[in-house]
Order: C-alpha cells, then sequence, then structure tokens
C-alpha cells in the first residue's frame, strides 16, 4: 500500500503530520511518532514575543539583585546570566536534536512579533538544520482602521521576507477569520509559499465570572471543527500552486481520509494525539489503509481530492445552498 | 603586561586562585568575592598555574574552613582561604597550629572591624591586628595594584620562609575600589614561584609510606623549646620577602620593599602607616614635600614579622616627630600596635647608639569602619606634630568632644591633580547606576590611554537604598583611595534625593549638575527645593536635566535609565571626544547585552541616540525663585530628641559629622525609628477600597513591611475625621456601631504589591478589581498622610479581646516591628512581623548576624518598635555563629531572675499581700487575657513596693527583677546560613537542653544577606554562589533531626501556602514549656523570582511536596496523640512547576542541561520520598515516637 506524499517538495511516507504541540519538544515522543508511521513532525513554535517577554521579565529580576548593597555584588550567581532556555538557543538545540534522532522530516515552526524577527529566526532554524519552515501567522486586527487588504499584505510580506531569507520549504499556516482565504492563499503562493496549513486555531479567551478576568484554557479541537478546513481544502484544491495541509478537528481514520479526498496533501493532528498517545498514528494509518483496500486502491494517489469541488459533480453543493438545505433537514429530523 | 580594571577582591582572587590546589571557603563581606570567583571558575574548570583545577570547598563556617585548610596543608596541597573579621577570629586557633607547625599557606583577607559594640561591614585593621600574635606573617597592601602583585609575593615567601603569611588590604576601599591595574601573566607567576618548593611542601606532608605524628601535646620539659626552635624561620622572613621583592620588581617594574619611604630625604615630621591609607599619605606628602614641606611618610607592607632593621633604613634620621597612625583601636593600651612596634624600634636603636636621637613618637586613630581618610587628614595630622606637645592617641576623622583627642581639619584641603576628572553620581540601588559606572570605569581604563577607579557607596537598606558613585578619569594611574568631595560633574538619578540631603555638597564651582527629573526642562527649575537653586546659583554650576525614566520607557527600556544617563555622561562630562565615547558605549553595550539578543542591543543603541535629543541645558536664574519649595523636616517634630538630633543627621547622610558625644558609648539605641524615616521609595502603592473589603487581614498578614494597620473603633470616633477617611462597617454580627478601618502607611511602603496578590475580595463588577489596588502614590499622598494622622487618634484596640487564634484577629494587634529596609516583597519580615504582633511586649530577641540582623538593626533604621504603653522587642545581635548560645543566656537568665523573684515576693508576702503574691506565682500566663491579668497583678506589686520604700533592700531587689514575673518570651531568630550551618552545633545543643526557648529560622534556603551563597538548607539542584554548577546534595531535614529528640516542638510552615497554619505554629511553639523550632519558608531576592509572586511560590513549595508543612508537638503525647501532624496534601504538581519558576533553578538549565535534568529529576524523588516519610510519622501510632525520659506522655 502506497500512502507516499508529496508535501512541500518533500517525501512523505505517510499522509500524516503531527502538528505543533508542546509534547513534540521531547525528542522521545518524536521518536514514538516516528515508530508509529507519522509522515513528518512539525516541531512546536517558537514564539518571539514571548520569548522576548519572559527574556525581559528575567533581566528585569536579575537586576532587582543587582548593585544595591554593599554586601552582595548581587543575589544570583553570575553563571547563570541567562536566557535561562527561554533564548533561541533552547529551541535551535531541539531542532539539532530532532534531526539527528529522526529520519522523517523535521518541520520548524516560529511566530515572530516584527518583520525582522521572522527573518532573522528563520534564518536560525534553516541553520540549525531544519527540512522545512511552517510559519505560524496570526494577527487579531484590534485595530479596526486596518483594512482587510491591509491585514492580508502583512501575511503576503511576512511570507516574501522569509522566503528571501532560507532556502528550505516555507509553509504559511494562517487563520481562518480572512475575508477571501483562497485569494490570500494563492497570494501566498504566488509569494513563494510551498504549502499553506488550514487553518491556525487560535484560542480566544474566556472570561471568568468571579474575577472578572479574561482567562484562556485550552480545549482540544474536535471533528465538527473538522468542516472548515475541509470545506477550504475542497475549494482551493488544484486551484492554487502550492501543498495544501488540513489542520484542526482530526481524530480518527474517517476524518483523515474525509480531509485527503477534499483534497488535503497532508492531514495533521494535535489533538488525537494528546487524546490517545503516539501510537494512535497507528491506528489513524490502519484505519486509512482498510479504507483503501476495502476499494482495492493501492495508492493514496487516486483518491486524493476526489471530493474537492472541481472534481464533484455539484460544486454548487459546497456554496451557500447547501446551508439552506441543511436547516432544513436538522429542522425535520428534531421536530 | 594587560591592562584591566578590576576591583581589588577579583585581583587578588585571580592570583590566588593560579597557586593553589585547594580552597576551603565561607561568605563573610567584604571577603566573599574572591571565593565566589574561585568556585564560578572552578566550576566553568579553569586550571590554575599547573594545569588542574583547584577543588573549592564551602565550609560550614571559617572555623571549619580554617580546619580544612589545615589538614590540607598538612597533606601537602597548596591551600588558600580568603576572609574577614568575625570569621578571621574564628580561624585563630587553627592559625597558631598551622604557624606553629611552620606550613607554607597564603590566607587573603579584605581587613574588616571586628563587632564591638556594633558590628560593621566596613574595613579597618583590628581583625588583622588581632591574629597579630599568631606567628603569621601579615603583608600589607595598599592599593588594587598592590593587592595584585602582594597575593603573588605572599605566595612566593610563604614556600621559601614556611612561615604562613596573612596578605591583607582595606575591606571596601581596595577590595571593592575598582581601578586599572596591570595584570601578572602565567609567565611571571611561573618565574617567581619555584617548584622546588612546592614539592619540598608536598614532602613535609603526612604520608603513610614515611610516617611520623605532627600535632603532639608536650609538657613543660619542653613546650618553650618547640616554641623557640621556629626563631630562625622568622628572622629569615624580612630577608626573604625583600628579596621575592625584589626579583618581582626585576620582572614587572614594579618595586615593593617591606617599609617604603617617601617624601624629602631630610624630613623632620615622619608619619608611619599601612594599608590603603598609606597611599593617601604618600600622595599627600608627594604634594607638601613638593611645596618645600620637610615632610614623609613610612609606608609599611610587612608588618610581622617587624623588622626594626629594615624600618630604621628608611626612616631619616633628620625625623624630630613621628606619628605613627592606625586603623584600629586598643582600648587601655599605652598605644595601639605599629605604634608600640615602632617606638620600640626607634628607641631600642637609640638607647643601642644606633641612632643619635630619640623622635618624640606619638599614634593616632583613623578609618575605624572605612572612615574615609583625605589628604587633609593626613595634613592634619602633620599639623599636629608641630603642635608644642603633640598629642598621643589622636584621631582624625571624627568630632571628638569627650576626650578631645580629634585633629582639626580643613575640608576644603585637597591635593587632588589637575587633569583628573571627577564624577559623583546618586543612584537607587537596582536602577543601573551603579552597573552602568562600573561599565564606564571599565571602557576608560581598558580601552583608552587614560586610567579609571571608582568606588560605590550604599546605605544600609536592601530595598531602595541610594548609591553614590565615585569615580576619577586622569592621565596618571589614580592614587586617591578616599571619597570625591569636589567633583567636575555630579549626577543625581533621582529626583527625590535632593528633598532628603545636600546632593549638591560634592559639585565644585563651576561643575557640571546633571539631574533626572520628572519635569519639563523649562519648568524643572521651579521644582528645585531652595537650598538646590542657592547652591546652583552660588556655585555657578552647568545644570542639564533629562527625564530619562520617561526615556527609558519610551525606549522600551522599562525602569533601567542607565543606557541613558551613562550617555549624557560622556556627553557633557568630555572626558573623550563625544563620538568615540559613543562608539565605545556602544561596543560595550554589545558585549553586555550581545548574549540577550539583538533586539536588546538595538533598543539600548536607540536609547544611546535618543539620550542627548533628550538632555537638555537649564538656563539657570540670576536669583532663588521668590517661592521657592523648601526642603521637607527630616524627621517630624514630635519625634525623640536623640531622634531629632542624631537619628536625623544620619538619615540625611550626615553621620560622619556628629560627634562623639552625641553616640551612646555601649551600643544601646532607641527603638523603633523607621517610623520617623518615611523614605517614599515607591511611586506607586495599594489603595483600600473600604466597600469591597471583607475584612479578611490577610494583607496585614502578609505585608512584609508593616504598613498595612487595621483598627475597629466606635462610631462616635469618627467625629472630625478628615473628608476622606475611609471607614466600613465591621462585617462581625452584632456590632452595629463599630467601623473597621485598613489603613496604608504609603510613605514606607515598599509597592511590592505582595498585599494585592493575597487578596481574596474581587470587585463584582470592576474588572481585575480589588479591595487593594495599586495606584499612583502623588495624587493621594497628601490625602493619606492627613488619614494616617487622624488614624494615629483612634483608640488602639485592646489585645484582650482581639482573637489572636485567626490571621483575622492578628490585624488588630499593634506591630512591633515595622517599615524595616528589607528587600520590597521580603519572605522573611511577615514572620517578624507576627511574632512582634504575637508576643512583642514581652518578647526578648537573640538575632543572629544576616539579613535579619541587618534590616532589624543596622542604623540609623531600628524597626523594632515600642507599643502605645512602651513595651516592645527587647532586641539584640550578638555573634553568626553564637546566636543559639546566646539565646539560651537570655532564657538562663530570666528563669534564674523569675525564681529570684519567687523568692523574694514569698519574703515580702505579708507586706505586699499574701493572696496577691500566690495568683502572681500561680496565675496562668498563656492567653493574652492570662498576660494582662498578670501585668495587673505586677503592677499592682510594683506600686506596692514602691511604697515600702527604698529602704527595704528586699523590696527594692524585687524591683529589679520584678518584670520577669510577667512571662518572658525569649526568642532565638536567624537565617539558615547560622540554623543549617555555622551555628549548627550550638543550636542543636540549645534544643537539646530542654528549655523554654523559641527558634525561628527564616529559611531562604542560601546565605542571603551575603548575597546568596549555598547553605545547607540550599535544594539539590539549585544554583547558589558557591554552588555554581548545582548544589549536588539535598537540602539538611533539620526538622526531622529536631524531632529525634521527642520533646522539642517542631513547625515546618510556609506563610504564601497557608497563613492560619503559620500563626497557629506560632501560638503552639511560644506555649510549649520547652524548646520550639519553626522553619519558616521565606521567598527571597536570591531565588531569582518576582518578589511580587513570592507568596505564590510558597504555595507551589507545598503544593509540590517540596515544603510540606506539618507540627510536631510533643504536648500531644500527654494525651496519647501521635505528635507528629501532616498539615498539607500530598504533592499535586511537579516538583518542576514549583522549581522552574526561579532562577536559582533554571541557571542550571543554562550552563549545563544535563545536570539540570539529572538533578531535576532527583529533586523529584527527593521530594516524593521526603513526603512518604513525614506520611510515615504522620501514620505512626503516638507512642511510637522517642520517649522524653523527663515528659510525662502516657506508657507507650
Amino acid at each position: 500500500m502506497n500512502l507516499a506524499t508529496s508535501y512541500l517538495g518533500l517525501t512523505l511516507r505517510t499522509p500524516l503530520v503531527a502538528s505543533p504541540s508542546p509534547l513534540n519538544a521531547d525528542v522521545g515522543h518524536l521518536r514514538r511518532l516516528e515508530d508509529a508511521g507519522i509522515g513528518a513532525v512539525v516541531l512546536p513554535s517558537l514564539f518571539q514575543e514571548q520569548l522576548e517577554a519572559e527574556r525581559d521579565r528575567l533581566a528585569a529580576i536579575h537586576a532587582q539583585a543587582a548593585d544595591n548593597n554593599p554586601e552582595a555584588r548581587g543575589y544570583l550567581a553570575d553563571a547563570g546570566l541567562g536566557p535561562y532556555g527561554v533564548g533561541p538557543e533552547g529551541y535551535l538545540d531541539l531542532v539539532r536534536r530532532a534531526k539527528d534522532a529522526l529520519d522523517v522530516p523535521v518541520i520548524a515552526s516560529i511566530n515572530a512579533a516584527s518583520v525582522s524577527g521572522w527573518v532573522d529566526y528563520a534564518a536560525m532554524v534553516e541553520e540549525a538544520g531544519a527540512d522545512a519552515l511552517e510559519l505560524n501567522i496570526y494577527y487579531v486586527p484590534v485595530d479596526i482602521t486596518q483594512s482587510g487588504a491591509q491585514i492580508e499584505q502583512r501575511y503576503l510580506d511576512v511570507v516574501a521576507a522569509v522566503r528571501r531569507a532560507v532556502s528550505i520549504p516555507v509553509v504559511a499556516k494562517i487563520p481562518s477569520f480572512l475575508s477571501s482565504v483562497g485569494h490570500v492563499v494563492a497570494g501566498l503562493a504566488e509569494e513563494g509559499a510551498a504549502g499553506v496549513v488550514l487553518f491556525n486555531r487560535l484560542i480566544e479567551p474566556d472570561i471568568d465570572l468571579l474575577r472578572l478576568k479574561l482567562s484562556r484554557e485550552l480545549e482540544l479541537s474536535s471533528p465538527p471543527e473538522l468542516r472548515l478546513p475541509l470545506l477550504w481544502i475542497a475549494i482551493l484544491y488544484r486551484q492554487v500552486r502550492c501543498s495544501l495541509a488540513a489542520s484542526t478537528g482530526v481524530d480518527n481514520a474517517e476524518d483523515v481520509l474525509k480531509l485527503l479526498l477534499a483534497g488535503a496533501d497532508v492531514v495533521m493532528t494535535t489533538a488525537s494525539i494528546l487524546r490517545h498517545g503516539p501510537d494512535h498514528v497507528h491506528t489513524l494509518l490502519d484505519g486509512l489503509r482498510a479504507w483503501l483496500d476495502s476499494r482495492r486502491l493501492d495508492s493514496l494517489d487516486r483518491v486524493r481530492g476526489v471530493m474537492s469541488r472541481s472534481r464533484i459533480k455539484e460544486p454548487g453543493a459546497y456554496e451557500r445552498a447547501n446551508y439552506i438545505s441543511l436547516i432544513q433537514t436538522y429542522s425535520r429530523e428534531h421536530r | 603586561m594587560t591592562r584591566a580594571t578590576m576591583d581589588g577582591n577579583t585581583a587578588v582572587a585571580l592570583v590566588a586562585y593560579k597557586l593553589n590546589e585547594i580552597c576551603a571557603i565561607y561568605p563573610i563581606t567584604p571577603s566573599s568575592t574572591m571565593a565566589e570567583l574561585a568556585d564560578e571558575w572552578a566550576a566553568e574548570a579553569r586550571p590554575n598555574l599547573w594545569g588542574d583545577v583547584p577543588q573549592v570547598q564551602e565550609m560550614q563556617a571559617e572555623g571549619g574552613a580554617a580546619g580544612a585548610v589545615h589538614g590540607a596543608l598538612q597533606s601537602g596541597a597548596l591551600t588558600t582561604t580568603f576572609t574577614a573579621s568575625q570569621c578571621l577570629m574564628l580561624m585563630l586557633p587553627n592559625m597558631y597550629k598551622i604557624a606553629g607547625e611552620l606550613t607554607s599557606t597564603v590566607f587573603h583577607v579584605a581587613a574588616r572591624s571586628l563587632a564591638t559594640s556594633a558590628l560593621s561591614i566596613f574595613g579597618d585593621h583590628s581583625d588583622v591586628m588581632a591574629v597579630r600574635a599568631s606567628g603569621f606573617a601579615l603583608l600589607s597592601s595598599a592599593s588594587v595594584q598592590e593587592a595584585h602583585d602582594g597575593a603573588l609575593i605572599a605566595q612566593v615567601a610563604t614556600l621559601e620562609a614556611r612561615v604562613p603569611f596573612l596578605h591583607f588590604f582595606d575591606g571596601f576601599r581596595t577590595s571593592h575600589e575598582i581601578n586599572t591595574l596591570d595584570l601578572l601573566d602565567d609567565r611571571t607567576l611561573r618565574t617567581m614561584i619555584d617548584d622546588r618548593l612546592v614539592r619540598a611542601h608536598r614532602a613535609r606532608a603526612l604520608n603513610p609510606e614515611h610516617p611520623f605524628v605532627r600535632g603532639t601535646a608536650h609538657n613543660p620539659d619542653t613546650f618553650f623549646q618547640a616554641r623557640e626552635a621556629t626563631n630562625p624561620y622568622y628572622a629569615a622572613v624580612p630577608g626573604i620577602v625583600a628579596a621575592a621583592m625584589e626579583r618581582f620588581g626585576g620582572l614587572t617594574g614594579r618595586h615593593y620593599c617591606l617599609f617604603e619611604y617617601e617624601g624629602a630625604p631630610d624630613a623632620e615630621r615622619v608619619l608611619v602607616l599601612m594599608g590603603s591609607g598609606a597611599e593617601t599619605a604618600r600622595e599627600t606628602v608627594k604634594y607638601l614635600a613638593a611645596r618645600g614641606g620637610k615632610v614623609g611618610v613610612v609606608q609599611v607592607r610587612l608588618y610581622r614579622p617587624f623588622s626594626a632593621e629594615h624600618l630604621l633604613a628608611v626612616l631619616p634620621t633628620t625625623a624630630r616627630r613621628i606619628a605613627v597612625l592606625e586603623q584600629t583601636k586598643e582600648p587601655g593600651a599605652s598605644g595601639e600596635p605599629l605604634y608600640l612596634d615602632v617606638l620600640a624600634a626607634v628607641s631600642t636603636a637609640v638607647a643601642r647608639g644606633a641612632r643619635a636621637t630619640l623622635p618624640l613618637i606619638v599614634g593616632g586613630r583613623y578609618g575605624l569602619s572605612s572612615k574615609d581618610f583625605t589628604p587633609a587628614m593626613v595634613k592634619a595630622a602633620f599639623d599636629e606634630l608641630l603642635a608644642e606637645a603633640p598629642r598621643h592617641g589622636f584621631t582624625a576623622g571624627i568630632e571628638d568632644d569627650v576626650t578631645h583627642l580629634s585633629l582639626s581639619v580643613d575640608p576644603a584641603y585637597s591635593i587632588e591633580p589637575e587633569g583628573t576628572t571627577r564624577a559623583v553620581f546618586f543612584g537607587l540601588g537596582a536602577d543601573g547606576t551603579v552597573g552602568a559606572n562600573k561599565n564606564s570605569v571599565k571602557i576608560i581604563g581598558e580601552d583608552t590611554p587614560l586610567y579609571a577607579q571608582g568606588y560605590f557607596v550604599y546605605d544600609s537598606h536592601k530595598s531602595g537604598a541610594q548609591t553614590v558613585s565615585h569615580l576619577r578619569f586622569g592621565p596618571q594611574p589614580v592614587h586617591a583611595p578616599y571619597l570625591i568631595f569636589q567633583a567636575e560633574f555630579v549626577a543625581c538619578h533621582k529626583f527625590e534625593f535632593l528633598e532628603r540631603q545636600d546632593v549638591l555638597r560634592y559639585a565644585a564651582p563651576g561643575a557640571v549638575f546633571l539631574l533626572n527629573a520628572p519635569h519639563a526642562p523649562d519648568q524643572v527649575w521651579h521644582h528645585l527645593p531652595r537650598p538646590v537653586q542657592s547652591a546652583i546659583i552660588d556655585k555657578k554650576l552647568s545644570f542639564y536635566t533629562i527625564d530619562a525614566s520617561e526615556a527609558a520607557r519610551a525606549l522600551g527600556l522599562g525602569f533601567r535609565v542607565n543606557t541613558i544617563l551613562q550617555t549624557c555622561f560622556f556627553a557633557l562630562a568630555g572626558i573623550l571626544p563625544r563620538d568615540e565615547a559613543i562608539a565605545r558605549i556602544k561596543d560595550s553595550i554589545r558585549k553586555s547585552y550581545g548574549r540577550a539578543g539583538e533586539r536588546v542591543v538595538e533598543m539600548n543603541f536607540a536609547a544611546v541616540d535618543g539620550a542627548l535629543e533628550r538632555l537638555h541645558k537649564v538656563e539657570v536664574p540670576a536669583t532663588i525663585d521668590a517661592g521657592a519649595v523648601e526642603l521637607p523636616a527630616r524627621v517630624p517634630a514630635n519625634a525623640p530628641a536623640f531622634v531629632r538630633d542624631v537619628t536625623a543627621r544620619m538619615f540625611a547622610a550626615e553621620g560622619d559629622t556628629i560627634p562623639v558625644s552625641r553616640i551612646p558609648a555601649d551600643g544601646t539605641f532607641p527603638s523603633g525609628t523607621s517610623a520617623f524615616e518615611k523614605r517614599n521609595i515607591s511611586d506607586t502603592v495599594p489603595e483600600w477600597v473600604a466597600d469591597l473589603c471583607i475584612q479578611c487581614g490577610q494583607c496585614s498578614f502578609v505585608c512584609p513591611h508593616a504598613v498595612i494597620r487595621s483598627r475597629y473603633y466606635d462610631d462616635e470616633h469618627l467625629a472630625g475625621a478628615p473628608a476622606e477617611f475611609p471607614s466600613a462597617t465591621i462585617n462581625t454580627r452584632g456590632y452595629p456601631d463599630t467601623r473597621f478601618t485598613l489603613q496604608l502607611y504609603i510613605e514606607d511602603c515598599t509597592g511590592c504589591g505582595l498585599c494585592v496578590e493575597v487578596c481574596p475580595a474581587h470587585s463584582p463588577i470592576e474588572p481585575d478589581t480589588k479591595a487593594l489596588n495599586i495606584v499612583e502614590k502623588r495624587p493621594i499622598l497628601d490625602r493619606e498622610r492627613e488619614n494616617i494622622r487622624f488614624f494615629e487618634t483612634l483608640p488602639v484596640n485592646d489585645r484582650a479581646r482581639v482573637d489572636s487564634s485567626n490571621v483575622r484577629g492578628v490585624q488588630f494587634l499593634e506591630p512591633l516591628f515595622q517599615f524595616p529596609g528589607a528587600c520590597a516583597g521580603c519572605g522573611e519580615t511577615p514572620y517578624l512581623r507576627l511574632l512582634s504582633q504575637l508576643f512583642g511586649d514581652r518578647a526578648q530577641i537573640a538575632n543572629a548576624t544576616g539579613c535579619s540582623s541587618i534590616y532589624g538593626g543596622n542604623l540609623p533604621v531600628t524597626p523594632w518598635g515600642v507599643n502605645h504603653e512602651g513595651r516592645g522587642p527587647a532586641w539584640s545581635n550578638s555573634l553568626f555563629e553564637d546566636n543559639a548560645e546566646f539565646g539560651l543566656g537570655f532564657r538562663l537568665a530570666a528563669d534564674q531572675h523569675l525564681a529570684l523573684a519567687h523568692k523574694l515576693l514569698a519574703a515580702l508576702a505579708p507586706k505586699v499581700g499574701e493572696d496577691l503574691a500566690r495568683e502572681i506565682v500561680t496565675a496562668p500566663q498563656i492567653e493574652e487575657t492570662e498576660i494582662r491579668r498578670q501585668r495587673e497583678r505586677v503592677a499592682a506589686l510594683k506600686v506596692k513596693l514602691l511604697a515600702l520604700g527604698e529602704s527595704d533592700e528586699t523590696a527594692a531587689n524585687l524591683l529589679s527583677v520584678v518584670d520577669h514575673l510577667v512571662r518572658r518570651s525569649i526568642w532565638i531568630v536567624g537565617g539558615d546560613g547560622w540554623a543549617y550551618d555555622i551555628g549548627y552545633g550550638g543550636l542543636d545543643h540549645v534544643l537539646a537542653q530542654g528549655r523554654n526557648v523559641n527558634v525561628l529560622v527564616l529559611d531562604t534556603e542560601v546565605y542571603s544577606n551575603t548575597g546568596g551563597q549555598s547553605s545547607k538548607a540550599t535544594p539539590l539542584g539549585a544554583v547558589a554562589k558557591f554552588a555554581a554548577a548545582g548544589k549536588r546534595t539535598p537540602r539538611k531535614d533539620l526538622a526531622l533531626l529536631a524531632i529525634a529528640y521527642g520533646n522539642i516542638y517542631v513547625a515546618q510552615v510556609a506563610m504564601g501556602a497557608n497563613p492560619q497554619h503559620t500563626l497557629q505554629a506560632f501560638r503552639e511553639a511560644e506555649a510549649y514549656d520547652g524548646p520550639s523550632l519553626i522553619l519558616a519558608y521565606s521567598h527571597c531576592i536570591a531565588h531569582g523570582i518576582d518578589m511580587r509572586q513570592g507568596l505564590h511560590q510558597q504555595e507551589l513549595a507545598t503544593q509540590s511536596g517540596y515544603w510540606p508543612l506539618f507540627r510536631f508537638n510533643p504536648a500531644l503525647r500527654k494525651v496519647g496523640a501521635n505528635p507528629f501532624s501532616l498539615d498539607s496534601l500530598g504533592p499535586s504538581i511537579p516538583f518542576k512547576d514549583y522549581a522552574y519558576n526561579e532562577i536559582r533553578y533554571r541557571s542550571l538549565v543554562e550552563t549545563d542541561p544535563e545536570s539540570a535534568a539529572s538533578l531535576l529529576a532527583g529533586a523529584q524523588k527527593w521530594v516524593r520520598e521526603k513526603y512518604m516519610q513525614y506520611e510515615d510519622l504522620a501514620a505512626r501510632d503516638g507512642s511510637r515516637f522517642t520517649i522524653d525520659p523527663h515528659g510525662d506522655e502516657t506508657e507507650a
């Protein structure tokens, strides 16, 4: 059974990719994923802003303890002047260790706060040996004077700048709240993105009613969320000149299949691995193979995109009319 | 030769580390840095001269360090130690042994005062003079360069002479002065050190292959001869040292002598002295001699063995009058030691005909505790020698209006050379001023042809301390080991300092004055206090201003104003061309911040570029503003006389001018002076929202500075309250007319924010609003001053009516420990404040040296206070090592005098009333109500005793001990350095005596006061100084050791994890009639945490199982119950989730990730197993604990 997949110009042995999760910072975990059949791994994101805020916080802690008393040069051992693993060094070391330990491609991921940050960190991870680089891009456009076009241009600028700085493939992971997702994806491909991940799942804040504070708790994605990437992948399949990765909402082999049939080159998952453990990759792949087997197919490529908008007979089903009929169906069933 | 700038400690450590195989270390100011560096270098595997990494071993005390040194020496290793002051005293017995056995070693000492009526961390020669009889040779170095060189010369000499050397240099003045020097290279060290002598040293070691015994005991028949047998070795030392100095001079061009003369060849008046003062004297003599003065000075380098021959060889025969100046005091002696040596040498020479005439020789004292010693004082000493009858035993640098021995000194006298630029900077501790100035010294001293010197003066507060940096730059080496008093550049980096003291007294006429001010350039003048305006006009100062704080914020640098102000300094001082200066600052920024990333570097570059745009010259008006601001009074007019006359002058940095008569001769000072200081160090403070407050008392319970006070009072007291005085109905049922106010003493607040963090009361409608919120202080300052004034008129709540068994009740007890100068958010002080609230009015406290003795009793601030009845904690600090014993002494005396009082009372019962006498002896005194009743009985007794008149001897005797009839609460307080290490033997002994003492260990898990050195309380895997590679052993379980005795009350508490538990433990410990030990988790700045999260860290420590809460109460055995109660739940979070919030743990991730990972795993395992141990104890049957033979527990 041939599950080999081309993604970002890389050849993957299977179409499953472990999307960034905190567990991916553990090389042992990555090895278990590889053993279970993962096609590639994406390392957790290096967040420039968080890293610099942490660095500033530690610098402030150091400063509070320096030169304020005749009896002490400072209160912390000079040997530890930081950045205590919060600098990029720790991350770059992870890239190196992951590369050493794995045979499957290792994709680094960064989130930067400035164009220079994107470029600098991109160069660093390339230098460290990453096979590809995922740009974890999102802006919450709180400034309402910014137009959709202006926001979208920022996405394009980041990809263009990084593309100029590195030679490894670059993939943009974008959020769904863009006025014209397809236009943006096409633009990103135009700027040199080798692929696009649909979508970046943001953790919006919640309100703590007791303390009247914002709270932020992570909830793993669930299968109903799969529909949005499925829709856009189905629409974009064969319409854009870059790889398409589906992310969000994958739990079982059926979910994987649906996204592949919609046209995804690869399917990413974190939630299912967090829920079921790294061996779950095995289960997903077995399910995939069983389905292909049952249809006597020996290659995944035969079915990829068969359910895309361009391949189905009634492309309109992916459009608004679909919505009206669904409501009608729902109403009938729940009457 | 490599030119460098560094402090004396570093300069010495560089050589000592290279020339030794073993360093046995222990922290003590001001020598700690040498030991820290040795430990760091060893952790980096830096090799010594022979290519090996020396072993650096921290010991439990200096006595231990000396023992380890002795052992290593006897085993043939080249061994050294670094020490000072009290710790040198602890080495003394071993020094006699080491010298007696003719053992080659060098001890490097940053000479420091010995504690007498007061401790002082500062420099003088009282410590080294106290060991002059030990048999160690004493070699004195007077400057950073000399100390660097002297470290080598001493090592060379000791190897050849076999006499051990104590190489000393002045604490702070040399150990902490940064100066330009030429570094010795390895080639020079190699050439100077003769490896044959190293091998000879090894050959003398104990060795079973050719055994002998050393360290025998003698009888009267041979001991004396053995002592005399060493004479030839001592006789040879001066020649050996002189030869070593000569060889050294040949190699380096720096020539030293045992005694070095400077001055006119035909000098008539000569000074003799050693240490950095000699450098000042030599420079002054050069100045005077160049102007025709027939004066000279002899600098003593080798003090022991004292070579009269070498002294006389340099002392001009023309000298008619000699003054021997010493930085030590020997009360009752006919003169200080060096004086007696010089007198003996010269008079013997005259008597034996080697010299024709005997000059008049007098002694004088200067520089005790780093009192500045200036050219003016040198000049004054020479002037004294011109007097008809020069005084013997004169003093320089103080005003002695009691015994009138002080010299009159011309404050304006200066010899500072042309071409030197002098700059003085006033900064706030930790604002980066000192760091930036050290950096400036380095930039100029190392990268330009100029020479540079930096010296830094701090006040004694650990939060909001004021720093004064004294910097000199010039084309010649800077030989000026004294403070600047006429500076060409004065910078004040915090506007408020202008209101506290005379900053511009340092400004020379025409100087540049740079002020960091939060005011517009055209407005700043009008905000200056009148005396500042006056000084600027009178001295014709060029006045510049910048709002560096705002600039730093705008440029993204937060509170770090250092780069901005450093740039302004370089731009204004003109030491380097402006462009060159900026380029060098940027180079230095890249070096300092490169590791932190390009963004940080660029931000600092932007600060450099942005600084000059924001710097403004202020046009100085010809006259003072008509309505210029007057300086506020230093202390309130109603302050006690001593505070007004003495303490206030110390607050204003004018302590140097206080005459002898005003200083208590026996070290007795008034309590509670902190109440008068009003430092106003924080711009932001908490504000109370009365209608949100649930009056739980948690905020005041955790406040490290006791600035949160609560009172309840009748409604009627609000008559006359200020309009904005906040008040709420007390939320206890049944008191509708009772009001509650939480008053914040915002002028004393450090803004640490612990109260806001702990406040549980959230607004139901306003986001992020609690009953306490941090706000800007200035807008509410006047209002709150008014409110505090009124609050203090409210009646103090009756202790007997307050329920002090819960946290809520404690807030109504007067804190008798307030406004200490501890770090903002200190984790120790809340425990002390609690102690003072619960027991302060009858507590006697023995306080080990450490943070708690410094913020607890470093003048001028005394935070231990008195209550409205005049009672309060009686507090004293003896030493570091003896605190438990000191406190036991309190107990012994209290018990003895209580017994005496009972006996006398029994005898007087017929006169004072049998019932009263009986009640006094038998009444219980545990609860506050019982204490209150006892106080009333004792008061009644006193009245009766006084009525009996002075003629009644028994009554008079009873009056002298009558106060003991109120149960005294004896507390022994200290940190973990004391309890786990240096004082452990004593603590163990005291606990084992079964006496009623209460021991409180403020456990920060490091030696906090000296900068965070590892103690045996330091946890596995944490990085601390002296454990630069991470601590490899778990912390000592002091609690279990104490529990093993069976009759000791033991509690482990963490206020942040459970305040009620802490309160319960304190009350039980105090009530227990036997020894008690409380281990109190104290978060600390040395943990590398955001101090505002300190209480949260305590909670996490407990949640992780690292710091379980428990109590072992032997009293429970009386009822057959298990005395051990595990009071916190099992581990609910991984140890890492607690530990990795702290830099002390994370440091190792940076420097040695593999060790960090394995130590973390080990620490987690230790936590688990330790917790299981405690669980086992808690699950035991009550009978299964060590039997207290004197206890009356139920039969097992």
